[in-house]
């Protein structure tokens, strides 16, 4: 008998952390294999479902962060908050952490792309010595939009973290500006040996990539991951289809020399 | 095993074929076409082989009767879901060559591409295919381009002559039944077309460069972005999920998949407003390419099996087959 992977499971929230006022780390219990970038669908029945990218992997949990942005979001912060939500997944490829190692990888994000790629560096902070140099550029609008604040705080002991505000109304210790203002000030040993994610919305990430490729990191060395609406996750529904490409099959993680070619 | 059977014969037949199985034809439902006082030939159920139309081509595919156009995929009660019945009955469907070919798209998309998709797969182990063989082509049908004008995909084969009808039957159990009420025995062979009035070229050297062409904004003004073109064509397969609830305030509703078109607003739209393919004739291109060039790059081969529907349906006259045949020019102009 086939399995049905549309039926959604029933996940305990364990635990909420607020970060903005519209975005929240929902802690939820599950148990099983699952890589950073791969993603569930959370279902709340009358509303729908929403893909929402795996942003923590614990023994027993998975962290799900979810900005409101959405029928099935605004849902979920209104009445779930404290109970479970209906699950299903993981879906996708997600990244693989054995390819970064023994490089300089760079991990630029901006806004909710930090989510996806929050295992990566998590991974890589406490494992410095299974890479050449570790670099993180994060980008958020302003310094309230900030996401992670206590991981940015503990990876900035171990590693290299660029944290930047598009603007500030006042006072603030990140820099001020946009990520791709900090591609070309990379100190880099070995381009060729220089691994880089870029995760956020479309237009920062086509310029962080143009910025990467005029510093010389190979096209090969860059690693994407593409926002789709994903609406089965199974690679039936049509929806999240780019060329010959499903994003939820094939994807969401991309390397970009494959990444170029998908033309919307 | 050939066998040539008189109306009444065949309607025998198919009255204890009815016994098993629920039996899909293209059917004429009166006055319900798309102008005034036309007539629609689309799938529905048939008791009696009188009630087949064999002389047009029927605006609806087969597909829906095995990939429902609404279909409940569980319930929800209260925190529970409950998987929805699965069809008890065997069905049966009545179709053609160019639709066999379908056949076998939605199989790949719905068996092979991923995960086996478990409704689909409930339903498709229930199936037996008749085909009605071709005499003649019909308006707009280019098979014979797309390969499709013949199958032997088929538990059994009907074409219709007169008051007589030619019957060619691969299914064992259907045959003895067949030999059981003495039908004479005669080799046949489906009727299939060598010949279309409409016929279309796809360039060898078609490739995503071709997504720069000017061509594709003649369809920004002239589509209207209705999607008829997708819900006619027997090889699109994409859905939408919904959930319905029963009253407003309930607790108990359902979880159900929709047909979905490529060409209607919406279909990329992701959540905080972020959408794609906003122009038509980007949806257009992104149409074409799927069913002549990237399904083919992705299953080895192309999707499109030549059925003329979308050209028939389109109530802007849009010919599908026309823009094929630009692709070639489309690509000099791109490789210039």
């Amino acid at each position: 008998m086939i399995r049905n992977d549309y039926v959604p499971f029933v996940s305990e929230i364990k635990d909420v952390i607020k970060h903005t006022d519209i975005e929240y780390t929902f802690r939820m219990a599950y148990v099983g294999e699952v890589k950073p970038g791969q993603f569930f669908e959370v279902s709340i029945p009358k509303y729908g479902e929403a893909p929402i990218s795996v942003s923590g992997i614990g023994k027993d949990f998975i962290d799900l962060t979810i900005r409101r942005v959405g029928k099935v979001t605004d849902e979920v912060f209104e009445h779930y908050v404290g109970d479970s939500l209906l699950l299903r997944g993981p879906y996708g490829n997600g990244f693989d952490i054995n390819i970064y190692k023994g490089r300089e990888l760079v991990v630029i994000a901006g806004g909710t792309g930090l989510s996806p790629v929050r295992g990566v560096v998590d991974y890589f902070s406490k494992h410095t010595d299974e890479v050449e140099s570790l670099t993180l550029i994060s980008g958020f609008k302003k310094p309230n939009d900030i996401l992670f604040s206590e991981d940015l705080a503990r990876w900035k002991e171990s590693m290299n973290v660029i944290l930047t505000v598009d603007y500030a109304d006042g006072d603030t210790e990140c820099q001020v500006g946009l990520v791709t203002e900090y591609i070309p000030k990379l100190k880099l040993n070995n381009k060729n040996n220089t691994t880089a994610i870029v995760v956020g919305p479309p237009a920062m990430m086509k310029f962080s990539v143009q910025g990467l490729l005029n510093i010389g990191i190979p096209e090969e060395n860059i690693w994407v991951s593409q926002e789709r609406k994903m609406c089965c996750g199974l690679g039936k529904c049509g929806h999240c289809k780019i060329g010959d490409v499903y994003v939820c099959l094939d994807g969401p993680v991309f390397n970009y020399t494959k990444s170029k070619t998908l033309i919307d | 095993m050939g066998y040539i059977a008189t109306n009444l014969e065949l309607d025998s037949f198919m009255s204890e074929l009815a016994k098993k199985y629920r039996i899909f034809a293209p059917k004429r439902f009166v006055n319900s076409g798309i102008f005034s006082d036309t007539d629609c030939i689309r799938y529905g159920e048939i008791s009696s082989v009188n009630e087949m139309v064999f002389d047009e081509k029927s605006q609806y595919s087969f597909k829906e009767t095995i990939l429902p156009i609404i279909q409940t995929l569980f319930f929800f009660t209260e925190g529970n879901t409950n998987e929805a019945d699965i069809p008890q009955k065997d069905i049966i469907v009545f179709l053609r060559s160019c639709d066999m070919h379908g056949v076998k798209r939605l199989d790949d998309m719905y068996l092979n591409n991923g995960p086996a998709d478990y409704y689909y797969h409930q339903i498709r182990d229930k199936v037996k295919f008749i085909l009605m063989g071709c005499k003649q082509s019909f308006e707009n049908c280019f098979c014979v381009s797309m390969g499709t004008n013949r199958t032997d995909r088929y538990d059994m084969s009907i074409d219709q002559y007169d008051d007589i009808y030619r019957i060619d039957c691969k299914n064992k159990v259907w045959q003895k039944q067949l030999d059981d009420m003495n039908i004479p025995q005669e080799a046949v062979t489906p009727a299939y077309v060598t010949e279309n009035s409409t016929s279309v070229s796809i360039p060898e050297n078609l490739d995503f460069t071709v997504t720069k062409s000017k061509m594709w904004d003649e369809y920004d003004t002239r589509c209207i972005g209705c999607g008829r073109c997708n819900f006619v064509c027997p090889t699109c397969t994409c859905f939408s999920m919904q959930d319905m609830f029963y009253s407003e305030n309930g607790k108990v509703g359902e979880r159900r998949r929709v047909w979905a078109s490529c060409m209607v607003d919406g279909f990329t739209d992701v959540a905080g407003g972020g959408s794609y393919r906003q122009k038509k004739g980007q949806r257009m291109r992104f149409k074409v390419l799927h069913k002549v060039h990237d399904y083919k790059q992705r299953n080895g081969y192309h999707m499109c099996v030549g059925c003329g529907r979308c050209d028939d349906i389109c109530p802007e006259y849009i010919s599908f087959s026309n823009c094929i045949n630009k692709l070639s020019k489309a690509m000099k102009e791109v490789s210039k």
